[in-house]
């Protein structure tokens, strides 16, 4: 009853980066597991044999000055630093692997998304297809997707629990993260980090369709003629919640860029 | 006159309305108590102008308790509202508020129920445990308890005049910028941490001195107890990460108060820089609060397994290896903010290094044990809770070390699992190790047995009900400090469990207060005259119990690690003196007590930009800090003859 499908999200991936997120998790709690399982059997097994009346019935051995032996306590040295050293490893290649800054190798070219956090909704501006779209996601299956993400509100976290991990939102600069959608599918994205009044209902909606299906979806926005000029994103920019979707047919040129930098207006860029 | 404080700062909702009239009833019937049975005189002498460490440490314990029930009530609101707030039905808070409880209740956790707890425990007992009368700097001692009181009485002060915080415990900007929280809410948070922060480096100061100037003749570095070790390695701790936590603090108030741009993110203020600077503080204030206990751990094993600790000298060198490596380590709170591969990595692998001495402690605790003649007591209950929550919390401490892994489990319920587990089944299992080990040294009863142990396991339980379905539903992509969600997510079944926890952990803290109580009318039959109720080990129980306030009538020399055992193993009588010397301690003072309370006034004229009283407080702070330096005479000598008959039982004329 309580883990319908797709609600256990963090293991239930539906991109190729979360896939591999839920893999590298997998295998750390293997290798954890090695030392909780024979400290569980040992914590039980010596308080059993050892506790004061019991011990004393059967005549266990009684060793109370013994307080030191170098051959087992470099077993418990050693043995952690060998699984320390194995993961270790393993973390060095999957941080470089998985950086969320390092583009997915794929044939097909990647869309470029940039995403601005506001007060307290998303905004996704497609660069390359001139559209942009509040709080809705529309993206192609096994197509890598480029996210520049930055914010003109308080910090929030950009995640999609189904595609992978997150990354901050921050003002004044751009984040970056590539996720890919392996199946089709809609998708659950929530701001991650506090961001004020607004914060819970700060989600969105994520399709991963076909390319057929992008495609239209482009065409029927293309269609709805709502311009996101300066005033208009001013507009949208003031703190509400609870937006419902809404789609924008074209979109300044360079409002991203504009967005990312109006934090450096006064700042003396000389030095 | 009055700055920006109007009538409008005590118009609250129903709910605070509700907090405030409790607070203010307890306040009045505690006064009507004290009056009713006069005892403000004594209430005067005997504890507001004490510099006693063992008074000190017993009224940093009774904050440290009110102040748990205070954030138990803050957490029992915060389960209520999301145990209802599910599909349309928003629950009984609004997001402001709950967003103002979720950050009280961290912040007043931390700061007040486990540095409390703490500062407590060691207050209680490093002095005794290596043999002085006294700590290193008694005044100051005094002082850093009132301000941590000023502290925690100026937060609560936050809930009936104005309001608190609603950033969460840490408070990152832009969020607690003035752009984004104009209110006072941040200024009280960033006032009650700052006149508490500065109580806590003293008291690091303090004992870090006390530990290695005031030890008794013959105790060296590597004979004294861990629990002192383990105390040495925090206070370290405590003297390099308070002084960012009040920089950090300071340059947050500067960009609120006066509109510098430190931390803003327009005019080349920098938020990342202070993410990175309190983490740098709060790091390691983590393992501030957990090396005590690891010490409490180490002296409660070796005690009831009638056995030497196992592989001390490891135990100093993890120790000493947590201590390093905890400032090598903050980046993992932040492993989403987009550092490069590499800094990830680094920051991930110097994080699971660490399992490795703390994996090395729970295996030498485990030795001890080993051969050894277990006997089961409340204290070892909680070792033992310990043992099994600690090392799953460890996991999945482990498991958010590697960066990508941490990038789907980061701000999620399970990391709020994670660290619950880590305080809660280390931290907070450990003090109350340490309270039912220490209680008969320092009151003379022995705490009633079969209460403690319902309270073990009310707390093991509600433990376990209240955050197993956390880490659920941080998989499942809950995030945490979510005041409503959607109903189709199906959290609510688990958010309900959790409250329940809750619920019972509440039961666990309600069966203390009654064995505190029960225990004190049955002193009669618990009462502890050997001083030595669990044949322990170690110099505080070569002392009477209750412990005299001269703490040792003779400064015996030792030669071994586990100094009483071994006396008593050789039938060498430590507690009887044989010559009997004048002994010099400190005259109580008030002054610690004026200065935090002129803290208090400076924090919250701040608050409320009410300028000229912060300028008079801080003028009396200063008149304060004169009139104690230029007192020659602080302290007095007890006559070798008083010592004599206090020591016989008698008073002294």
């Amino acid at each position: 009853m309580v883990f319908k499908d797709g609600n256990l999200a963090v293991f239930e991936p539906a991109g190729t980066i979360a896939a591999k997120e839920r893999d590298l998790m997998v295998i750390t709690l293997l290798l954890s597991i090695f030392v909780v399982v024979p400290v569980f059997i040992m914590t039980f097994f010596i308080v059993w044999r050892y506790r004061a009346d019991h011990a004393e019935a059967k005549g266990r051995e009684y060793k109370p000055d013994w307080d030191r032996q170098l051959s087992v306590e470099a077993v418990w040295w050693g043995i952690p630093c060998l699984i320390i050293l194995i993961l270790a490893v393993i973390t060095w290649r999957s941080t470089h692997q998985l950086d969320p800054y390092r583009a997915i190798d794929s044939p097909k070219k990647p869309i470029t998304i940039q995403v601005v956090a506001l007060q307290w909704k998303w905004l996704f501006i497609y660069p390359e297809q001139n559209v942009a779209a509040v709080n809705y996601l529309q993206i192609p299956e096994d197509t890598p997707i480029n996210f520049e993400i930055t914010s003109d509100a308080p910090m929030n976290s950009f995640w999609i629990p189904q595609l992978g991990g997150q990354m901050y939102a921050m003002e004044g600069m751009t984040s970056q993260l590539h996720l890919m959608a392996n199946q089709p599918g809609t998708y659950s994205g929530v701001s991650a980090n506090l961001s004020g009044a607004g914060f819970a209902d700060m989600k969105f909606l994520v399709r991963a369709s076909s390319g057929q299906e992008f495609s239209n979806w482009l065409k029927t926005v293309k269609q709805t003629h709502h311009d996101l000029t300066m005033d208009e994103y001013n507009r949208l920019a003031k703190p509400s919640e609870k937006n419902a979707h809404y789609y924008y047919s074209t979109v300044k040129p360079g409002l991203y860029d504009t967005i990312v930098n109006k934090f450096m207006a006064h700042q003396d860029m000389s030095y | 006159m009055l700055g920006r404080l109007t009538l409008d700062a005590f118009k609250h909702d129903m709910i605070v309305m509700g907090g405030v009239a409790t607070m203010i009833l307890g306040l009045l019937s505690l006064i009507f108590v004290i009056t009713y049975l006069k005892r403000w005189r004594w209430l005067w002498k005997e504890w507001i102008t004490t510099v006693d460490p063992k008074k000190i440490g017993v009224m940093y314990i009774i904050v440290a308790l009110v102040m748990l029930l205070r954030g138990g009530a803050d957490a029992l609101m915060m389960r209520a509202q999301q145990a209802l707030s599910s599909g349309t039905s928003h629950g009984i808070l609004s997001s402001d508020h709950f967003q103002q409880i979720f950050t009280a209740h961290g912040s007043m956790m931390i700061f007040f129920v486990a540095m409390g707890l703490m500062f407590g425990l060691i207050n209680l007992i490093v002095p005794l445990q290596i043999g002085a009368r006294d700590v290193a700097f008694p005044f100051m001692n005094a002082t850093s308890f009132w301000l941590f009181l000023m502290g925690a009485i100026l937060m609560n002060t936050s809930l009936v005049i104005g309001e608190f915080a609603a950033t969460g415990w840490l408070a990152y900007p832009p969020l607690s910028g003035l752009a984004y929280s104009p209110g006072v809410g941040v200024d009280y948070w960033i006032w009650s941490l700052q006149i508490a922060g500065i109580g806590s480096l003293l008291s690091g100061v303090n004992f870090f001195t006390t530990i290695l100037k005031l030890r008794r003749q013959g105790m060296k570095l590597m004979k004294m107890p861990l629990f002192t070790w383990s105390v040495l390695n925090a206070m370290v701790l405590v003297i390099f990460a308070f002084p960012i936590l009040t920089a950090t603090l300071a340059l947050l108030t500067l960009d609120r108060t006066i509109g510098t741009h430190f931390f803003t993110a327009t005019e080349g203020g920098n938020p990342m820089m202070y993410v990175n600077l309190i983490w740098a503080w709060g790091h390691p204030e983590v393992y501030i609060l957990i090396l005590p206990a690891f010490g409490i751990f180490s002296e409660v094993v070796a005690t009831f397994s009638r056995k030497r600790l196992f592989g001390y000298t490891s135990m100093v060198f993890a120790l000493a290896a947590i201590t390093l490596l905890s400032f090598t380590v903050w980046l993992h709170h932040f492993f989403t903010m987009g550092a490069g591969a590499d800094v990830n990595a680094f920051f991930g692998i110097s994080t699971m290094i660490i399992s490795i001495p703390t994996g090395v402690k729970v295996f030498n605790w485990l030795f001890t044990m080993y051969k050894g003649r277990i006997v089961l007591t409340t204290p070892m209950l909680w070792f033992l809770g310990f043992v099994a929550t600690f090392t799953i919390g460890g996991v999945a401490g482990v498991l958010m070390s590697v960066p990508p892994a941490d990038f789907q489990l980061h701000n999620s319920l399970f990391l709020v699992a994670h660290f619950h587990t880590m305080i809660i089944g280390g931290v907070v299992f450990g003090y109350f190790a340490g309270i039912a080990y220490w209680f008969p040294k320092i009151f003379g009863v022995k705490l009633n047995e079969r209460i403690g142990r319902y309270v073990f396991w009310s707390w093991l339980i509600g433990f376990c009900t209240a955050f197993i379905p956390l880490y659920a539903l941080g998989l499942m992509g809950a995030t945490r400090r979510l005041d409503h969600y959607d109903a189709s997510l199906g959290w609510q079944g688990l958010f309900i469990v959790a409250g329940v926890g809750v619920l019972i952990i509440m039961l666990g803290i309600g069966l203390q207060v009654l064995q505190f109580l029960i225990s004190f009318m049955q002193r009669r039959w618990n009462r502890d005259r050997t001083g030595d109720p669990w044949n322990a080990r170690t110099l505080e129980w070569a002392t009477r119990s209750p412990v005299p306030f001269y703490n040792f009538a003779e400064l015996t020399p030792i030669s071994d690690r586990d100094a009483f055992w071994e006396a008593k193993q050789r039938g060498i009588d430590l507690r009887t003196p044989k010559t009997y010397t004048d002994i010099q301690l400190p005259k109580n003072t008030p002054i610690g007590f004026f200065i935090a309370l002129l803290a208090f006034v400076i924090g919250f004229a701040i608050v409320w930009h009410i300028w000229w009283l912060a300028i008079v407080a801080f003028l009396g702070v200063i008149a304060m800090l004169i009139i104690r330096l230029s007192d020659d005479e602080t302290e007095y000598i007890v006559p070798a003859a008083d010592v004599r008959k206090f020591e016989a039982g008698e008073q002294p004329a």
